[in-house]
């Protein structure tokens, strides 16, 4: 289980690192290489090995190693970086991606595409030259077979020394529990000889804090003996299970120093230092390189590099303390930004904060029964933090949608290219939140409505050329908020629709009849009908009349709404609008008869007494301006008379306002939304139930729909007493 | 088993006696910060120390380390047999930093 948790973490990962890496090869092509993005490039391919090899995934591992090797020259300087590689980095930062996927599909053993790995290997080698993939280290033995090296699994080579290196922390009990560390040397050194002993004095703290009687060093030996491993092994015993004792062999792998020096409790502060203690390097050795590195002119090459010239270290046990040190500065910047917590838990936490919402709800009523000063007073107190918990927790679960745009780069590149049309992309708004869980069901539609974009809307070169538009065409993804919704537009600046022809395609497809009148918006919406296309020719991205119908299908299951904006030659915009939320809203409560509607409180813009006598196109003059209006007694069918003073609530969705005629106001209310059973799905104008504090169930009114229902309403009253016709055209949507 | 204070001047001559372990590490530890505290330089005399573990090392190590940061003076002198081994084996000599005589070895 635990092992399925950080693989599972292990994708997660890595899937963003490859998105960071995925941005910054896009920044390059840019704006141009900058030390910066090369690094984040870098980090990218070597984190996601370093991870891989945790979970022996060979496959990833080898990859990943030979387009690390190939940044590493990048970022050496000894390759520049052009766009063909730039290209190349991309696909294999595609098929790393891919190479995840099967990890987490649990196959990955397959390898997803043998033909553009052999590809991709092939170009990466191109770059670094055959004999260049791995640089032999000049320590290692004879028994490093160079063949071996040319796959090159990292570790390969052999030590030199033909000593056993111990790296001995002992417990901070030991000297309490009645044993010294130094008996335990003694008794070592009488099993060989203490060829070299270096005593950590790291974690010795300060006089102040020292405690006496604990046992502080650590110690780094290297040591000449015949004796075996198990008699070595042995001298620890009784100190093994609270200290961490390292022993390895003489002329053991590379990788095994490797392996040392990332358990190595110890700060890796600097990169000789543990080299010498970990044996690899002589004192002497590390001082002639810290002599050149002084002497070197400005900018000093780093000291790893320098190691690995001067042939005294093999270049992956640097690789190994350098990554160490980075390792250790990103994680503590990293550690203090971002926990990452389980969805489920978040949203029990939501499902707590929604059940205290209800229950404060209930002591609030009580309070007000009651008439006790005191009382009333922390019941306010309460539910105002309630509030404000309610709010925080909510917040929790938001994201920026930035999330969902950071794809857009790679595939609007992409698509371009394919296409051989110049596309911008404008990306604006990111920073907008909204719910996680929109986030993912997002990508899709957006995906369709951004492909569509750039196949159907933006013109190719020539024709911007002859119409007098700019020769690039530009795509913007913009988001924002706006009264209690999340608004997200795709626009083009491109040919626009052409509301005719989409008429006379929907009039032959038989999806509206021919004597149908229909608003230019209602037209545009036409293309959101399945099996609606108007596209000349089939491309292999979009005009086969799948897409539209399921965007707007899967923004619907949102509780959103999606609608087109165009202006014929000069560009279409696609609106998503979202429901900001999905668990809890401030609601307004309304009485009607004796059973509670609640009002999404955003959508509310004001209220109004109300005398409807005599008005028979349920249309109201408010302030000059005409409103249309729905009873909701008459709407719900419910009984008993209106009362003779009413009141008007007024609503906004978007861009549209109506008025809702209730019995009563009753105010501000906190609702937590509970799903209504899909008995109910086919029911319009209700969106959730909620409960009330005495225990009541309240419907919460689906605002948009009601909305939408009434300008309609308003519409065919208009057209009836417009055109005086006996029976009003129907409109259809 | 003692620990012999002398002023001599403007220094501080500290004689450990007997054991210097883990048994009389916390007695040892504030009585020869106290020392240090006094603003003098402070030698501290090895001479007498017939046994040393590894909380003795620490000490040495830890009022070094204070001497150097208060600016002060202090030196371990006249190492014993025993002393002198233990430095030895763990590769301190350096790091300490004073002077041995080998001849107080015999």
């Amino acid at each position: 289980m635990e092992l399925d948790a950080a693989r599972s973490a292990l994708v997660q990962e890595a899937r963003e690192l490859l998105a960071a890496m995925e941005a910054a090869l896009l920044d390059i092509e840019q704006g141009g290489a900058t030390p910066e993005a090369i690094n984040a490039i870098f980090r990218a391919a070597h984190t996601i090995k370093g991870s891989a090899g945790l979970f022996a995934l060979d496959g990833v591992v080898a990859f990943t190693h030979i387009v690390e090797s190939l940044l590493d020259r990048v970022r050496n300087g000894k390759l520049a970086i052009d766009e063909a590689m730039l290209s190349l980095l991309l696909r294999c930062g595609d098929y790393i991606s891919a190479l995840i996927d099967m990890i987490e599909d649990g196959r990955e053993r397959d390898d997803p595409d043998p033909a553009a790995r052999i590809d991709l290997e092939a170009g990466l080698n191109g770059y670094l030259g055959v004999k260049d993939a791995v640089h032999l280290p000049a320590t290692t033995s004879p028994q490093a077979e160079p063949s071996e090296a040319a796959v090159e699994i990292e570790g390969g080579g052999h030590v030199d020394a033909d000593t056993w290196h111990l790296s001995l922390r002992f417990g901070i009990d030991v000297l309490r529990n009645g044993m010294d560390p130094l008996s335990f040397i003694r008794y070592l050194a009488t099993l060989g000889r203490i060829t070299y002993l270096h005593t950590l004095v790291d974690n010795l703290p300060d006089a102040e804090q020292l405690d006496p009687e604990s046992c502080y060093l650590g110690f780094e030996i290297d040591f000449a003996s015949d004796a075996d491993r198990q008699t070595i092994d042995g001298v620890f015993e009784f100190v093994r299970d609270e200290s961490q004792i390292h022993i390895i062999p003489p002329h053991s792998k590379i990788a095994e120093y490797i392996k040392l020096i990332e358990t190595l409790p110890e700060p890796p502060k600097r990169l000789g230092e543990i080299l010498v203690k970990g044996g690899a390097l002589t004192e002497h050795e590390l001082e002639a390189i810290l002599d050149k590195q002084q002497a070197q002119p400005i900018p000093p090459k780093p000291i790893g590099t320098m190691l690995v010239e001067e042939k005294l270290v093999p270049g992956t046990v640097v690789a190994a303390a350098l990554s160490k040190q980075k390792q250790g500065e990103e994680k503590r910047t990293q550690e203090q930004r971002f926990i990452k917590v389980e969805v489920n838990k978040l949203d029990q936490l939501i499902n707590l904060v929604g059940e205290l919402v209800i229950a404060g709800a209930g002591a609030n009523l009580v309070a007000k029964k009651k008439q006790d000063n005191q009382f009333d007073e922390a019941t306010q107190t309460l539910s105002a933090l309630v509030e404000q918990i309610r709010d925080a927790a909510l917040t929790l679960r938001m994201v920026p949608i930035g999330e969902v745009f950071q794809r857009f780069p790679r595939v609007v590149r992409d698509i371009s290219k394919d296409l051989g049309k110049n596309i911008e992309l404008v990306i604006t708004g990111a920073e907008t939140e909204l719910d996680k869980s929109m986030v993912e069901k997002l990508a899709d539609p957006l995906m369709h409505i951004v492909r569509n974009a750039m196949d159907h809307g933006i013109e190719p070169t020539e024709v911007r050329l002859e119409r007098g538009k700019p020769l690039t065409g530009t795509l913007r993804l913009n988001a924002y908020h706006e009264s209690g919704s999340i608004v997200i537009e795709v626009s083009d600046d491109g040919k626009g629709l052409d509301h005719e022809r989409i008429l006379a395609k929907a009039i032959e497809r038989g999806l509206v009849s021919a004597d149908q009148v229909l608003s230019e918006s209602e037209i545009f919406n036409l293309v959101f009908e399945p099996g609606f296309s108007t596209a000349e020719a089939v491309t292999n991205l979009s005009g086969r009349g799948v897409g539209m119908d399921v965007v707007r299908k899967n923004i619907e299951s949102l509780r959103g709404e999606v609608d087109i904006l165009s202006v014929f030659g000069q560009g279409t915009t696609v609106r998503i609008r979202l429901p900001l939320t999905l668990a809890i809203i401030d609601g307004f409560q309304v009485m009607v008869n004796d059973a509670v509607f609640v009002i999404p409180l955003d959508m509310v813009i004001e209220c109004a007494d109300h005398s409807s006598a005599g008005n028979a196109h349920h249309i109201v003059n408010l302030r000059g301006e005409p409103l249309s209006y729905l009873r909701l007694r008459e709407l719900f069918e419910l009984p008993g008379e209106a009362p003779r003073r009413e009141s008007l609530v007024v609503v906004q969705y978007g861009q549209t306002r109506a008025g809702l005629v209730v019995d009563r106001l009753l105010g501000e209310f906190q609702a937590v939304i509970k799903p209504l059973g899909s008995l109910f799905t086919r029911v319009k104008g209700i969106g959730g139930s909620t409960i009330l504090g005495d225990g009541r169930v309240a419907l919460i009114l689906d605002v948009p729909h009601l909305v939408t229902s009434a300008s309609r309403s308003e519409g065919a009253a208009r057209d009836a007493s417009l055109s005086q016709q006996s029976s009003p055209q129907q409109n259809i949507g | 088993m003692a620990l012999v204070i002398e002023q001599q001047g403007e220094r501080i001559l500290a004689r450990i006696e007997g054991e210097f372990n883990i048994f009389r590490a916390a007695e040892l530890k504030p009585a020869l910060l106290e020392c240090l505290a006094s603003g003098h330089d402070i030698e501290i005399d090895l001479s007498h120390v017939d046994e040393i573990d590894t909380s003795g090392v620490q000490l040495m190590l830890m009022l070094k380390r204070e001497a150097a940061r208060t600016a002060r003076q202090l030196s371990f002198v006249r190492h014993s047999a025993a002393a002198l081994s233990v430095i030895d084996l763990l590769n301190l000599a350096g790091v300490l930093g004073d002077p041995v005589l080998i001849t107080h070895l015999n």
